[in-house]
């Protein structure tokens, strides 16, 4: 077996190599099942039944889609312009801190206090991937940097919500006090959908794939992605390309952030219940999007699904919880490894 | 060109008819070389003839298209770099690929000795290498102590450990002083009175008349010439590697005299990428309508002039364009009419993976009319590259297809096409030919001298001297940073730059000793 380079792969070979993978994700998983001891398509049918088969499930699906869509956007521009943000989950919760401070000690009006809850976040967020995009001029690989920098917002949260924000009437738990009312997001009634939330995340997506396709930005970002040598030659400033790309997708994980704790939570809390692992799903969320933003109204979604599902699994089946993180993996391996057939042609046999 | 020697067994190493095509240019083409045992073959070429690629072909990093390489008489096929050592051939990379915190021995054992502690095994070997060829190199000494020219020697000594009957040494003496430089032809006189055959690559024509038995000349991808370095003269050398062009014919008329100062260069220093002085003082004069040539072998400071004068690379020193200094970004001195034909069209001149209206859009994507605000006017781009395609006629199914499969020539046009827009009035070329067919190239010349009849200035570099001295008006040449001349394209010959090039004083080559400065 023999690969030969494709001079330019079609969208068309992309899409189907995405499927194909995926369907080879799953079909690795059932395996996995199999060895776990339950049928594959009991495990299948529950999760399907679980989530797209009724309002609670659906509710579920949507809840978690959300930052999925938020972050993924966000990600989707980043990966374009070669800027490998491993660090979502950190922006999201550095966002939902910005967002939670705004929330409980800055005294504004009700109208304007839930913007202004988003625009921190969003703010809280971009500064956080942008202390990677500036170490990133002193040769610093932004994929480490991102990553360290989840660990360390993890401990600013429990730092805030156990010490200097520890709220009044908490006693031995550690999280702040309610937001007041005024910063709470509506929902749509019985669920966890804030559904402002949800569109901004549309609109996020729609944007950000504008941005990409027909700004003046979106092209030095391209250029800056696809041919760093072409950039330097036509005098466009990777190095600003990659600031204004940091304040992006980490303003958007930001946004995320903000509305985990106004929409569901109320209160800034342990990062481990304000996010599930999203910021890294959300890389996956990314990549089946192929670095479209706009796909990811797709694609989160999807991802969406194995996020709720493996609660079902948990409950129904009784598997474990990890049971998810088991599925990202083997989707994002398989995907990762798809790459190399929707660069090349594969050519069979020994010699051409 | 390789007749089957009568009366002697088959060569140590013939490559025949290795064709190796890139999207957009033709390697090697057609390129037969042989090599007997006990012999050093000079592989000798400008840069980008095909010499990195037919070596990449010999240690199986790349397969030919076509052609086949024997090996003692027998045809092998090299998959990879262990099949190739397998079969004894061993690569002397240009810049030493060690663990420089390991020992010597360390380093040798890694992938290729055996047991729990190779480099043991491996130290006596090294000892006896080491004193059988006089390499010199104690197999305990830490690599980060080594000078170039042992760490060079310890890769040798990789090579010959795997077995190597055939040693190919990719620019040897680039990175080495003088005094390591004959130590490195010691070495490998011996090896060749062992029997061994040995590929040495170098443009410097003084060490291959020194060390070489015969040169193989490679010029755009083909061989073009072959012969003994007995009797061989530098002058024939660059001859050879230079070549007779395209066309020799002189394309432009007598120089006006006393032209309008269009670009004025004073004292520009600067340093290359590894802090060296890569420009040392250049001063000269452009002038309205008129071609500079630029000659000189590659890494003397060209692209670093070009780089300067596109806003590229830092430098000191004053230009002025008009009589205004000449200062900003890469993208600033575009808008104020300064063009740049780089030298690497591929990597730095566009972007592959877009489509030729996007590449054509490269400058000025920004701004009106390729741009409103911060929104790209999409109609705009595609109707300027519509026109540009068909103004240059750039060969592509479309404007919508990526420049990546498009010909090395149509690249050229594209680039032509975006640069030229806008009259600049200062065009910075370098080697704008190169990997042309002759198609391509006349055009490329055409529109250049048309500019000029426009009052633009062109700086031409390029290492084709035909092309030098069948477009330009004045000719320098740099040498070590400095620039030699320019002289008047009347009172220099191919003879006289090739001296120059190679680093002779101008007093001393005919011809050139009333060279003007402006």
């Amino acid at each position: 077996m023999r690969f030969i380079p494709l001079a330019a792969p079609s969208t068309t070979r992309a899409g189907l190599v995405t499927l194909a993978s995926v369907a080879v994700a799953l079909a690795l998983c059932a395996l996995i099942f199999v060895f776990y001891g339950v049928s594959p398509a009991e495990v299948y049918s529950t999760m399907l039944r679980g989530t797209l088969g009724d309002s609670t499930g659906l509710a579920e699906v949507g809840r978690r889609t959300i930052p999925l869509l938020l972050i993924g956007s966000g990600l989707a521009i980043a990966f374009r312009a070669q800027f490998f943000n491993i660090g979502g989950e950190g922006q999201l919760l550095l966002g939902a801190v910005f967002a939670a401070g705004t929330a409980l000690f800055v005294p504004l009006p009700g109208p304007i206090l839930l913007p202004a809850v988003f625009i921190m976040g969003a703010v809280g967020g971009g500064l956080w991937a942008l202390i990677a995009a500036l170490l990133r001029r002193l040769n610093v690989n932004e994929i480490l940097s991102t990553l360290m920098l989840n660990y360390i917002a993890v401990a600013l949260v429990t730092y805030l919500i156990a010490g200097p924000w520890k709220g009044k009437d908490v006693r031995g738990y550690i999280y702040t006090d309610s937001f007041p009312d005024a910063a709470n997001l509506p929902v749509i009634a019985g669920t966890q959908v804030h559904w402002p939330t949800l569109v901004l995340g549309v609109a996020v997506a729609l944007g950000l794939q504008w941005l990409l396709s027909r700004s003046t930005f979106g092209y030095a970002l391209r250029v800056v992605g696809e041919n760093p040598g072409a950039a330097r030659y036509a005098g466009i400033s990777s190095a600003r390309v990659m600031t204004i790309v940091a304040l992006i997708t980490g303003g958007a994980a930001g946004l995320a952030g903000a509305g985990e704790v106004a929409g569901i939570h109320h209160r800034l809390l342990e990062a481990g219940q304000i996010s599930l692992g999203y910021g890294f799903t959300a890389v996956i969320v990314a990549w089946l999007a192929r670095g479209n933003p706009a796909l990811c109204l797709i694609t989160a979604p999807v991802m969406g699904v194995i996020l709720a599902g493996g609660d079902i699994l948990k409950i129904d089946l009784n598997m474990p919880f990890r049971v998810v993180d088991v599925f990202s993996g083997v989707i994002l391996l398989c995907l990762i490894a798809s790459e190399v057939f929707v660069r090349n042609r594969v050519v069979w046999g020994a010699r051409a | 060109m390789t007749q089957p020697q009568p009366n002697s067994s088959p060569p140590a190493l013939e490559l025949r008819g290795i064709t190796k095509r890139f999207p957009g240019v033709v390697a090697n083409d057609g390129v037969d070389l042989t090599v007997a045992a006990g012999e050093v073959l000079a592989l000798l070429g400008e840069n980008g003839a095909g010499k990195s690629t037919l070596i990449s072909i010999l240690y199986g990093l790349y397969q030919p298209d076509e052609g086949t390489v024997q090996l003692g008489g027998q045809t092998v096929r090299i998959g990879s770099p262990a099949e190739a050592k397998k079969l004894g051939i061993g690569l002397v990379p240009q810049h030493p690929l060690l663990v420089s915190r390991h020992s010597v021995a360390e380093n040798l054992a890694l992938g290729g000795g055996s047991g729990l502690f190779p480099a043991r095994g491996v130290a006596g070997r090294v000892r006896e290498l080491s004193e059988k060829y006089g390499l010199e190199v104690g197999p305990t000494a830490r690599v980060s102590d080594l000078s170039p020219g042992e760490k060079q020697r310890v890769e040798i000594i990789r090579a010959l450990l795997g077995g190597a009957r055939v040693l190919i040494l990719d620019e040897p003496t680039s990175v080495l002083t003088p005094q390591e430089a004959s130590g490195l032809f010691r070495v490998m006189r011996e090896l060749r009175a062992d029997g061994r055959s040995l590929i040495f690559i170098s443009h410097k024509l003084d060490e291959v008349l020194d060390v070489a038995d015969r040169v193989t000349v490679l010029r755009r991808g083909k061989v073009v010439g072959g012969v003994p370095t007995a009797g061989a003269t530098r002058e024939s050398l660059a001859e050879l590697m230079v070549g007779r062009g395209v066309d020799f014919t002189r394309k432009r008329g007598a120089a006006p005299a006393n032209r309008e100062v269009l670009l004025d260069v004073q004292n520009l220093t600067a340093s290359g990428s590894r802090g060296l002085p890569a420009l040392r003082s250049v001063g000269f004069t452009l002038g309205r309508g008129e071609v500079l040539g630029v000659a000189g072998i590659a890494g003397n400071g060209q692209s670093e002039l070009v780089e300067v004068l596109a806003g590229l690379h830092p430098a000191r020193g004053t230009v002025t364009l008009d009589g205004q200094p000449l200062t900003g970004g890469a993208a600033e001195r575009f808008q104020g009419g300064v063009a740049h034909i780089p030298e690497d069209r591929i990597h730095s001149g566009t972007v592959p993976s877009m489509t030729v209206a996007d590449n054509l859009a490269l400058r000025g994507y920004d701004r009106f009319p390729l741009a409103r605000g911060l929104a790209r006017d999409l109609k705009a781009t595609d109707e300027r590259a519509r026109q540009d395609v068909e103004q240059y006629s750039v060969a592509t199914p479309g404007i919508h297809t990526h420049s990546r499969l498009l010909s090395g020539g149509n690249i050229q046009k594209l680039i032509l096409a975006r640069e030229l827009h806008g009259n600049p009035r200062l065009i910075l070329a370098v080697h704008p030919t190169y990997g042309l067919d002759i198609g391509a190239t006349d055009q490329v010349h055409r529109v250049l001298l048309e500019r000029t009849n426009e009052g633009a200035g062109v700086l031409l570099v390029s290492e084709d001297l035909d092309e030098l001295l069948s477009l330009s008006d004045r000719i320098g040449v740099m040498v070590g940073g400095e620039l030699r001349g320019p002289f008047p394209v009347g009172e220099v010959t191919r003879e006289s730059l090739g001296l120059l090039m190679g680093g002779a004083h101008p007093h001393s080559v005919p011809g050139a000793d009333q060279g003007v400065g402006a």
